[in-house]
């Protein structure tokens, strides 16, 4: 490599490591507070009144699912478009002013929050009134995203501008998806946020139309879960298959897969409002067919990696179930976290279908279930995945050998089995009736409150398990950077598509032009509902702050 | 575009399995009306206290077994508190809040619902079973969030 390529690099390195080491503090710090709940549920410790379970809930929440998993997913998006869109001079000015956007809006979130003035959970449900300048953090974290987008496309823009009637390489082709998905999505929570909630928090308006703002916020709310599959998806398609030195089943069907879930991520919203006033049976349905309709990329998915497998195993002349099992590289973390991801994800895949199911969702709607489920999803596949990733990335980027490689596979080793258990006991007891999102669940020592303690304690067991492996994880990544050991070579290899794959029709690489599908798609399914709560549009809940 | 024939098998038995799921879904809805909770009324959340019926929140029977229960949610307490129905009794709620949106839920019950501040939702549940039932609010609501649960007592 020459001096300048070199430089270049380790220029762009710089900005994906900002944005995966705040991903990482995220992380480590919102598992300290996951720690405290499961304690606190159990009934093994009392939080203090100065620091509430609800603060602790928030504080959880918002790091975990909002702040680790994206600020992984725009470093994540940022390197793989970087190595697979090489270029001799490339600005990262732009990547930078995105991070500094989304880590103030970060710091000021977090600000508020700590200091107890958005105690309002990571769904901010209105009418709970946290502070304006809680929502003007959220929104900003928000608008560093889309700094980070408009990065992506500029670059995928000028390949396809140097590169005519070629198709754009798979890793920049899955993170641009990725993100004109997240950007029709989050325009939602942008209108709810800067359209409803900050003027009302600034008391600028009497008022806020809660109905209206759950619609908005849920229109982003589930193709949130769809960012993180995403994100997770462009590692298991253009990474993992290089652990096992295996190809990539099929280029034209993995770019169909990022395509169905561009179109079908964002319509599907309603079904987290299933027992909600105001809005009819018939769009409830609708949304239940929707969401269905977006299972299918995943059973593609599940088909893709497992033939990736077995063609990997017949090349070493390995057949059958257990042979090709056996075959991949379970010693190597970053294969062993994203094997455990995606087992979890078998199970979070049908506890997702049982959520999205109109009528069924009258036995978990927000029952403990439901956390046991986006465990099984975003706490497994999403950051088992993004935390394996992170073992292939970091040696990439700081040109150092991951310390230490035994630690890093029982960190995920750990974190396969505490989420396991947790997740378990969440899901049977949220079918016994236990509640999500309270303090305590004694209820006076009422009779069916004392059948759910022992799946608390056991929950406890697995939120130990997987605070240890958490800070196991914390240990690696700050190892890395203080043991300086000299990595052979930075350069990062995508994987190739196996001989199956046909050649790649060009309508597939036409991402905008899908884009705008979806964004018609997403308005189509929403037009009604909205149209209805307009024509009828209940009144004004002034709120208040309850806490 | 090539798609392998092993991939044609599984996506038709994967779509094969949501379709039958979806007809399930619809055979409970149409069949045996099992639906979600979809309120279409509004009503004022600031002027809930001066609003009939639930100015009087509480039970009102209209015929034999049949009744009708009106509660208010707010932060932290549900009135009526504790709703005592003979067994055999089918019971209509209609819940509305003035304040914050709550949850109304009875464990081992279908009675599951979301209240939200500006509506009135509802759900009809026939009591089968003797027995004390737990009424839960199970959406965050506050500081308090955790106190506020009622009971229902079928005799």
């Amino acid at each position: 490599m020459t001096h300048a390529a070199d430089r270049q690099m380790r220029s762009e390195n710089r900005l994906v490591i900002a944005h995966i080491y705040t991903g990482t503090t995220a992380f480590v710090l919102g598992a300290l507070f996951g720690l405290l709940q499961v304690f606190s549920r159990a009934d093994a410790i009392q939080t203090p009144p100065w620091f509430d379970y609800y603060r602790i809930l928030t504080t959880h929440g918002v790091l975990m699912a909002l702040v680790f998993t994206t600020f992984f997913i725009t470093g994540l998006s940022t390197f793989v478009t970087y190595r697979s869109i090489p270029r001799e001079k490339r600005g990262v000015a732009l990547g930078w002013l995105g991070w500094w956007v989304m880590l103030i809006g970060t710091l000021m979130a977090a600000f508020e929050i700590l200091a107890g003035n958005a105690t309002v959970l990571y769904t901010f449900y209105a009418p709970l009134k946290a502070s304006p300048w809680f929502y003007i953090g959220a929104a900003l974290l928000i608008v560093g995203t889309w700094i980070v987008a408009v990065d992506i496309f500029r670059n995928v823009l000028w390949w396809r501008r140097e590169h005519r009637g070629e198709r754009i390489p798979l890793p920049a082709f899955c993170s641009a998806t990725t993100f004109l998905m997240w950007w029709i999505a989050t325009l939602g929570v942008a209108t709810e946020v800067l359209g409803f909630l900050v003027p009302w928090a600034f008391g600028w308006t009497p008022g806020i139309n809660v109905m209206i703002s759950r619609l908005l916020f849920w229109y982003f709310g589930h193709p949130l879960v769809y960012f993180w599959i995403m994100g997770a998806y462009i590692a298991w398609y253009n990474i993992v298959p290089t652990y096992y030195k295996g190809k990539l089943f099929s280029d034209s069907l993995t770019r169909l897969t990022f395509i169905m879930l561009l179109l079908l991520s964002t319509p599907v919203g309603i079904h987290h409002e299933f027992l909600e006033p105001g809005i009819a049976d018939r769009w409830k349905m609708l949304h239940t067919v929707l969401t269905y309709g977006v299972a299918i990329p995943s059973f593609l998915t599940a088909f893709a990696i497992f033939a990736s497998f077995e063609l990997a195993a017949i090349k070493q002349g390995k057949k059958g179930f257990w042979a090709t099992a056996l075959s991949l590289p379970w010693d190597n973390p970053a294969f062993a976290a994203t094997g455990y991801a995606m087992l979890l994800f078998i199970l979070g895949g049908f506890g997702g279908l049982v959520n999205a199911s109109y009528n069924m969702d009258l036995l978990v709607h927000n029952t403990i279930w439901i956390v046991g489920h986006f465990h099984v999803t975003v706490g497994g596949p999403a950051a088992l995945t993004f935390l394996g990733t992170a073992y292939w990335m970091i040696p990439k980027l700081t040109g150092r050998q991951l310390w230490s490689k035994s630690w890093a596979l029982w960190q995920a080793r750990l974190w396969f089995v505490g989420m396991l258990v947790m997740s378990m006991a969440m899901h049977l007891v949220g079918l016994m009736g236990e509640p999500r999102r309270t303090a305590s669940v004694d209820y006076l020592g009422s009779n069916i409150a004392h059948t759910w303690l022992p799946y608390n304690l056991v929950a406890a067991a697995g939120g130990t398990i997987l605070f240890i492996s958490a800070m196991m994880f914390a240990v690696v990544a700050i190892g890395t950077l203080v043991v300086n050991r000299k990595t052979e070579s930075m350069e990062a290899e995508f994987s190739e598509p196996s001989q199956v794959s046909g050649p790649t029709p060009s309508y597939l690489d036409r991402i905008f032009r899908w884009g705008v599908v979806a964004l018609v798609l997403a308005v189509l399914a929403y037009a009604g509902p909205i149209a209805e709560l307009i024509h009828n549009p209940g009144f004004l809940a002034p709120g208040m702050r309850t806490w | 575009m090539h798609i392998h024939r092993y991939e044609r098998i599984w996506i038709t038995i994967g779509v094969a399995m949501l379709l039958v799921f979806l007809g399930a879904i619809g055979f409970a809805s149409v069949a045996d009306n099992i639906n979600p909770p979809s309120g279409m009324q509004a009503i004022d959340p600031t002027k809930v206290a001066e609003t009939p019926p639930f100015d009087k929140p509480g039970l009102r029977q209209i015929g034999d077994h049949r009744y009708e229960a009106y509660y208010v949610a707010q932060v932290f307490q549900f009135t009526p508190n504790d709703l005592k129905v003979p067994v055999g009794s089918t019971v209509s709620f209609y819940v509305t809040s003035p304040d914050v949106v709550h949850g109304f839920f009875v464990p081992d019950t279908d009675i599951n619902m979301m209240v939200v501040p500006g509506w009135v939702n509802t759900t009809t549940h026939t009591f089968t079973k003797r027995g004390t039932y737990l009424l839960i609010c199970h959406e965050y609501c506050g500081i308090g969030h955790q106190n506020m649960f009622g009971k229902i007592e079928v005799y």
